[in-house]
């Protein structure tokens, strides 16, 4: 690991930063209604790629890079608890609660599938 | 359609890219452990979920209003610091390893305090008064 590994990790997490915020923007202006449903779809793309990049057993830079720089910073937790809370906020519990279920079934389904296409690679 | 402010591109770009390093430091230094509570992941996502809530409501609601400290601090510094990816894939590895109590432990436990955090720092930012 060295000086330009770590820049990698900062361009790649500026750049997977950069591409949430425009998948986000994307999907919640096609979409609309009150479900974030622009978040959602960045988690969950995230961890499917996420599972594919564990899959393939990569050596420790290469995983760094891809996986913890690229993926890890495409995706988010921040804004996904911070939208479950205001929705919290504005009284609509269920939205709340389906943000977390739905999240969480499909986030650990997704990183399964690519986990196991990964593998197959 | 989608339009773009360069400026605004600029600081998602900056925060996401500091939020990433700070995020790779922890997981390298402290490095996980898949049978193991994921402490590197739940350490930077309830602080990321903290700050978020911090900076979110602060901006809104407490300070005149500005183009790109919130695509800064808020779309790139926490949402680069933050991941749901890891944590998906760490839950994953727990319950290959038939880890379910942990699995669902990790789970239930950052939700929780990802909530409870988000809800503290509104509270504090709310608390004071608004700047006249």
């Amino acid at each position: 690991m060295n000086v330009l590994t770590w820049a990698g990790v900062a361009v790649i997490g500026g750049a997977g930063s950069l591409l949430r915020f425009l998948v986000d923007r994307t999907v919640g202006g096609r979409v609309g209604g009150t479900f974030p449903f622009g978040t959602l779809t960045v988690n969950i793309t995230g961890a499917t790629v996420l599972g594919l990049v564990t899959g393939l057993a990569l050596n420790h830079d290469a995983a760094l890079l891809a996986g913890t720089a690229a993926v890890g910073s495409y995706t988010t937790f921040s804004t996904w608890m911070l939208e479950t809370h205001r929705h919290g906020e504005e009284r609509q519990l269920a939205i709340a609660a389906a943000n977390i279920v739905v999240s969480v079934v499909l986030g650990v389904a997704a990183a399964m599938l690519g986990q196991t296409i990964g593998a197959r690679l | 359609m989608l339009s773009l402010d360069g400026r605004e591109l600029a600081a998602i770009f900056a925060g996401g890219a500091l939020g990433t390093v700070v995020r790779a430091i922890v997981g390298t230094v402290f490095a996980p452990d898949p049978t193991a509570w994921p402490w590197p992941t739940f350490a930077v996502n309830i602080i990321g979920a903290f700050l978020l809530g911090y900076f979110t409501t602060r901006l809104l609601e407490r300070l005149p209003l500005s183009s790109y400290r919130r695509p800064m601090l808020g779309t790139g510094l926490c949402g680069g610091l933050t991941t749901f990816s890891t944590m998906q894939v760490e839950t994953l590895k727990m319950l290959d390893h038939h880890r379910y109590g942990l699995a669902l432990g990790y789970t239930t436990a950052s939700v929780a305090a990802g909530l409870a955090a988000v809800y503290a720092a509104t509270a504090v930012v709310r608390r004071t008064r608004v700047r006249a």
